[in-house]
C-alpha cells in the first residue's frame, strides 16, 4: 500500500505491508533510527513518537493508519541548526539519562505535554503521568521527573515574555 | 513478533466500514485505537484475514449530549475524558476519576471508549461503569442499527453481544443528578498494570437517606458486574456522619456493603498474583472505600449547592 508520511516537516512516499508498524517503517524504510524499539508491546515507552501532536507507541500504530498524518520523532525536536531543544538541554543538565536507550521515548512523551498543556510546570500529576509512561533501568525516574519539571519552567517562563 | 498479514480497508463512512464486515467470510476485526488489537496481533493471539479501520469515519468522532445521555462516538479517545468538564454534573467527575487509571497518556491518546467495549475485557474500567450506569451499545449491522443495554451485552471475556459483522457505532452514557456523589477506585500491582480489582460506584441522596446506589466492578467475574446485593443493602439507610481515616469500621454500613458485593456479588477468577480469596477481600475494602469516597463527593457537591444559595 502507498502512503504519504510527513515525519518531520518533510514528506515521504512509501510502499509499506498493511501489517508493518510504524516504528518499523520509521527505522527501517526511513532510517530513522532514533525511535528505540523495546518491549514491542506498548508497555516500555522507547518508541513513543507524536503522531498529529499527540503521543503515542509507535509500535502499537500501523504505519497505514499514519497516511497523510505528520509525525515527529526524536530527530526532530533539535532546531536545524543542531540547537538541543529545551528538554534535550534539560535532560542532559538533570542526568536524566545514563545508557540513554529510553531517552527519545520520554522525550517524545514530555514533548507532547508540553505542547498540550504549557501549565505543565504546575501539575505534578501529569508530569508524573509522563514520567510513569515509559520504562527506564538506569535512572530511578527522579532525574527524568525534575528534568520535564525544569523544561516545563522554562517554557512557562518565556511564554510570557515580548517578542 | 509481528502480525501476521491481513487485507486492509479504511472505511470513510459506517456504511463501507459494514459493507466491509459483511463481505468477509473470514475473520475480521474492527480497529480504533488498536492498543489491545494491535498488541494481540503482534503476539498473534489474533490472527485476522481483514482489519477495517474506522479512523477515518469523521461521523464517529464526536461526543454529544442527548436526551439526558452523553453519547460517546467509536473514535473518541481515553484522553478526551481525563478533564471533568467532559460531561456536566457527576458523569464527568466519574469519567475524570477513572480514565486516570488507564494505561498512561501515550495509549489514551490512542484508545478509545467504544473499542473497549469492543474488545470486552473482564478488568476494564470503561466497561464496568457502562454495567453500572446502565448505559446503551448502539450497533449497526447489515440489517440496520440496534441497541444493547451494557447489562446484557457482555457475555464473557472478549465474549459480546455484538455480531461479527456489525460495528459499535457509540456508546450512550445516562447524565447523573446534581445529589448523587461519585467514586472510583482501582486496585492493582503497579501504577500501570491492568486492574486486580477495580469499583465504581454512584450514591444518590435525599434528606440524609441513600435513595439510589450503584456498584460496579471490574475484573470481578468473567465480565463486568453490579454489584446489585450490596446495593440492596444500603437502600433506604441513613449515611451519618463519614468515618475518618483510610480504614473503614467493621461494622459501617459501607464495609458491610462491600461484604456482600465480595461474597454474593463477586464471582472472582484466579490470576496469578491475585487468588480467589485474595480477590474477596480486595473487593470487600475496596466497594467500601469507594462508597465513602462517593458519598464524600456528594457532601462535597451539596456544600457548593447550599453556598450558592
Amino acid at each position: 500500500m502507498k502512503i504519504t508520511l510527513n515525519v518531520n516537516g518533510a514528506g515521504h512516499f512509501v510502499d509499506v505491508e498493511p501489517r508493518r508498524l510504524l516504528a518499523d517503517v520509521l527505522r527501517d524504510d526511513l532510517g530513522l533510527t532514533g525511535t528505540h524499539l523495546g518491549c514491542e508491546h506498548g508497555v516500555c515507552g522507547a518508541c513513543t513518537v507524536l503522531m498529529g501532536g499527540r503521543p503515542v507507541r509507535s509500535c502499537l500504530v500501523l504505519a497505514v493508519q499514519c497516511d497523510g498524518s505528520s509525525v515527529r520523532t526524536v530527530e526532530g525536536l533539535a532546531e536545524p541548526d543542531g540547537e538541543p531543544h529545551p528538554l534535550q538541554r534539560a535532560f542532559s543538565a538533570e542526568h536524566a539519562l545514563q545508557c540513554g536507550f529510553c531517552t527519545p521515548g520520554f522525550l517524545m512523551a514530555a514533548a507532547g505535554a508540553l505542547e498540550a498543556d504549557p501549565g505543565l510546570a504546575d501539575d505534578p500529576e501529569a508530569i508524573a503521568g509522563v514520567v510513569g509512561s515509559g520504562i527506564c533501568r538506569c535512572t530511578g525516574y527522579e532525574p527524568i521527573r525534575r528534568a520535564v519539571v525544569r523544561a516545563a519552567r522554562e517554557q512557562r517562563g518565556t511564554a510570557g515574555r515580548a517578542p | 513478533m509481528k502480525p501476521a498479514p491481513f487485507d486492509y480497508v479504511a472505511a470513510r463512512t459506517v456504511a463501507e466500514a459494514v459493507e466491509a464486515l459483511g463481505g468477509t467470510g473470514h475473520k475480521a476485526q474492527v480497529l480504533a485505537g488498536g492498543q489491545s488489537l494491535i498488541l494481540e496481533m503482534r503476539l498473534q493471539r489474533v490472527r485476522p484475514d481483514l482489519v477495517v479501520d474506522i479512523n477515518r469515519i469523521r461521523e464517529l468522532g464526536g461526543m454529544s449530549i442527548e436526551d439526558g445521555d452523553l453519547r460517546v462516538g467509536a473514535l473518541v479517545r481515553h484522553t478526551a475524558f481525563e478533564s471533568a468538564e467532559v460531561a456536566p454534573g457527576p458523569l464527568g467527575t466519574l469519567l475524570s476519576r477513572a480514565v486516570v487509571n488507564i494505561a498512561h497518556p501515550p495509549i489514551r491518546s490512542r484508545g478509545t471508549m467504544v473499542g473497549s467495549f469492543g474488545w470486552a475485557h473482564p478488568a476494564s474500567e470503561w466497561c464496568a461503569i457502562g454495567v453500572t450506569l446502565e448505559a446503551v451499545v448502539e450497533m449497526t449491522g447489515p440489517d440496520g442499527t440496534r441497541s444493547v443495554a451494557a447489562g446484557d451485552y457482555f457475555l464473557g471475556p472478549h465474549r459480546s453481544e455484538r455480531r461479527p459483522m456489525e460495528l459499535i457505532t457509540s456508546v450512550r452514557l445516562p447524565l447523573l443528578r446534581e445529589d448523587t456523589g461519585v467514586g472510583f477506585l482501582e486496585h492493582r500491582r503497579t501504577g500501570f498494570c491492568f486492574a486486580q480489582v477495580a469499583v465504581a460506584a454512584t450514591l444518590t441522596v435525599t434528606d440524609g437517606a441513600i435513595s439510589g446506589a450503584r456498584i460496579g466492578l471490574a475484573n470481578c467475574a468473567d465480565r463486568p458486574v453490579r454489584a446489585r446485593a450490596a446495593e440492596r443493602s444500603l437502600a433506604g439507610a441513613d449515611i451519618g456522619p463519614l468515618p475518618e481515616g483510610a480504614r473503614l469500621p467493621d461494622d459501617h454500613l459501607f464495609a458491610h456493603a462491600g461484604r456482600i458485593a465480595a461474597q454474593e456479588d463477586a464471582a472472582p477468577v484466579a490470576e496469578p498474583y491475585a487468588d480467589v480469596e485474595y480477590k474477596r477481600q480486595v473487593i470487600a475494602v475496596l466497594v467500601g472505600r469507594t462508597l465513602l469516597e462517593a458519598a464524600a463527593d456528594q457532601r462535597a457537591r451539596l456544600a457548593v449547592r447550599e453556598g450558592r444559595r
